[in-house]
């Protein structure tokens, strides 16, 4: 399991790296999305990786998974989905002001 | 327990829903209701400052969860000083967009003042992701602001601004996860304490933090390689919104000495010790290139920002010197050079209004209708952030320079701190003499500026003249502040308390089995 996560979060990161380098707004914003799934990943992977244990105290259960980091990870995601729906709308706007789509906003 | 704490951000939270209600509402009622609440702010910072240096460290529990398990604020010196700082700009600010400006966009009052509920809360929370979540928050209101009044240069500078900024974040959160999963915490102040019982084998994990932390910061502050996001952005700002920026550079250098002198403090021998070089020899650098940015401007919006960065580097010289009188210093230049960088961008407004088609390029154009008391302003802010003789921005590199006399890099340290001293006197002259002097007579001039227009400059301009009169109240101030930094046992103290038996041993009482 955890060579998954590690696995996956490195692929994604690389990836999300690779295409945030590229010319074009597109690439570069689903850079930037890949860039913050592998960040999330990332952040739940900080409280140990624990299967199927239940985070809040209960009665008879001696092992449980850290909350916070699932917390921490939820306000990531609502920031990051906030900030990829404004930074496609802007792109959109700065392809119709500029009348390109490169980020250095030239012909 | 006080609420004293948590006002500096409920201000600017409420007066933002408010407009965000009256957006279809009168321009002069927004006006109204924006100012007063920036006033508001301003009386409450200076009792913030009064209140910090009575009582020491004040910790507001936000939702009555003691630390570690809650969120708190704490109010200590240097987050008073810094929320004062931005008290006094957003007045000013506010007063430059009232007088020009803000009719460009329905929001903009809405925007100025969740950007400022931003910059407050990251100021005064001693939590390290709520630290992010208000990163965020300003972030996301200076986009909007940024991009005010639109147009394609700035959606151009805009595009490159976010996404740096959320590269930033994201490298942020990597930082976080790394020092949660060492430490299992996320109190500044706990974190500190964690750290002092680390176990060595995630000593490496928690120095790879430290650095990531070292990145974003600096991308926040713009330090060399991760500045080259705020020239474009910082010109392409309307004149208001530039003048408020000046103290986003500093939320990054607040954030280094603040997680360096309290969090990762028990990494080194000395307070930040193992991140010193590295800051240092940014900084340096910075200052040298922020500086060569200065002297190849063409506009004077660009070289205002390039001071931006340039100024940054100066006062991150001491601060890697990790002593109370460095730290105080640099505290001492971060005021002066917040507050000229803001008025230099306020007076940037009716200098390329005046003339026209020249706009601020730096070449002969149309004469100033009010040039002569233009001038003499451009002249007076030059000086101070030049660091000429007799403004404060003398003082604060006399400072610098003292305090680094010691230093194993003194030559280094002084010889880059005078070349670019002597480059910034350079530029400001050529400037001062293509805008004021080399006239195209053929054309006519422009409008005149009233007196009104210029009392935000000159409000700035009088703070300038009193942090220099008033010196040693300031440094004393600064001082202490320094102290309390480089010695956080009294911040520590005020925020947890594990009683006797010390961190260790409380944790271990009452050790619920969570796989730590």
């Amino acid at each position: 399991m955890e060579f998954l996560i590690a696995t996956g979060i490195g692929a994604m990161t690389a990836a999300g790296i690779y295409l945030m380098l590229r010319r074009r707004t597109f690439p570069v914003i689903l850079g930037l999305s890949l860039l913050s799934y592998a960040v999330n990943l990332f952040l739940v992977s900080s409280g140990r990786i624990a299967i199927n244990q239940p985070p809040v105290i209960q009665a008879g259960v001696s092992e449980y998974t850290d909350p916070l980091p699932q917390a921490l990870v939820l306000t990531a995601i609502v920031i990051g989905f906030a900030m990829t729906a404004f930074v496609l709308v802007l792109a959109v706007k700065a392809r119709t002001e500029t009348g390109s789509d490169d980020v250095d906003g030239g012909a | 327990m006080t609420h004293l704490p948590v006002l500096p951000i409920l201000i600017p939270a409420l007066a933002g829903f408010a407009l965000l209600l009256l957006q279809r509402a009168s321009l002069p009622l927004q006006r109204g209701v924006s100012l007063i609440a920036a006033v508001l702010g301003l009386v409450v910072a200076v009792w913030a400052v009064t209140s910090a240096v009575e009582t020491g460290p004040l910790v507001y529990e936000l939702g009555s969860w003691p630390a570690p398990f809650g969120i708190v604020l704490v109010l200590d010196q240097l987050s008073a000083l810094m929320v004062l700082l931005t008290a006094i700009l957003s007045v000013t600010a506010l007063t430059a967009a009232s007088l020009r400006g803000d009719a460009a966009g329905r929001v903009f009052h809405a925007l100025f003042q969740f950007q400022l509920m931003g910059i407050q809360g990251a100021f005064l929370t001693g939590d390290i992701f709520n630290l992010f979540v208000f990163f965020e928050i300003l972030l996301i209101a200076s986009y909007g602001l940024l991009l005010h009044g639109q147009g394609a240069p700035r959606m151009r500078a805009g595009i490159k601004y976010v996404v740096v900024n959320l590269t930033g974040s994201a490298l942020f959160l990597v930082a976080v996860a790394l020092l949660y999963g060492a430490t299992g915490t996320l109190n500044m102040a706990d974190i500190a304490l964690a750290l002092e019982n680390l176990d060595p084998a995630d000593r490496g994990l928690v120095q790879a933090s430290a650095l990531l932390f070292l990145v974003v910061f600096g991308t926040k502050a713009a330090l060399l390689p991760v500045m080259f996001w705020l020239p474009d952005a910082y010109s392409a700002a309307p004149a208001p919104v530039a003048s408020l920026f000046a103290i986003m550079t500093k939320i990054g250098v607040y954030a280094i000495l603040r997680v360096y002198t309290l969090c990762f403090a028990p990494l080194g021998d000395d307070a930040g010790a193992f991140i010193a070089p590295w800051l240092l020899g940014a900084a340096l650098l910075t200052l040298a290139v922020g500086m060569i940015g200065v002297l190849a401007s063409r506009r004077l919006r660009q070289l205002v920002a390039y001071m931006t960065i340039a100024s940054v580097g100066t006062m991150l010289i001491p601060v890697a010197m990790f002593t109370q009188q460095g730290v105080a210093a640099a505290l001492y230049y971060l005021v002066h050079s917040t507050l000229t960088v803001a008025a230099l961008f306020l007076l940037a407004e009716p200098i390329s209004r005046g003339r026209h088609g020249s706009d601020d390029h730096l070449e002969p154009g149309p004469a100033l209708a009010s040039g002569n008391t233009l001038g003499l302003w451009f002249m007076a802010l030059a000086v101070a952030a030049a660091g000429v003789p007799p403004l404060s921005g003398f003082l604060g590199k006399a400072m610098i320079l003292r305090e680094s006399a010691g230093h194993d890099m003194a030559a280094w340290i002084w010889a880059v701190i005078l070349v670019t001293s002597l480059l910034a006197v350079v530029s400001f002259s050529r400037a001062g003499s293509v805008l004021f002097w080399k006239v195209d007579q053929n054309t006519a001039p422009g409008a005149r500026v009233t007196g009104s227009e210029l009392a935000p400059v000159a409000t700035l301009g009088g703070l300038i003249v009193a942090l220099t009169v008033f010196a040693a109240p300031v440094q004393d101030y600064t001082r202490s502040t320094a102290a309390a930094l480089i010695a956080p046992q009294s911040y520590i103290d005020a925020v947890v308390d594990y009683g006797v038996e010390g961190r260790a041993d409380a944790i271990h009482q009452s050790e619920t089995p969570t796989g730590h």
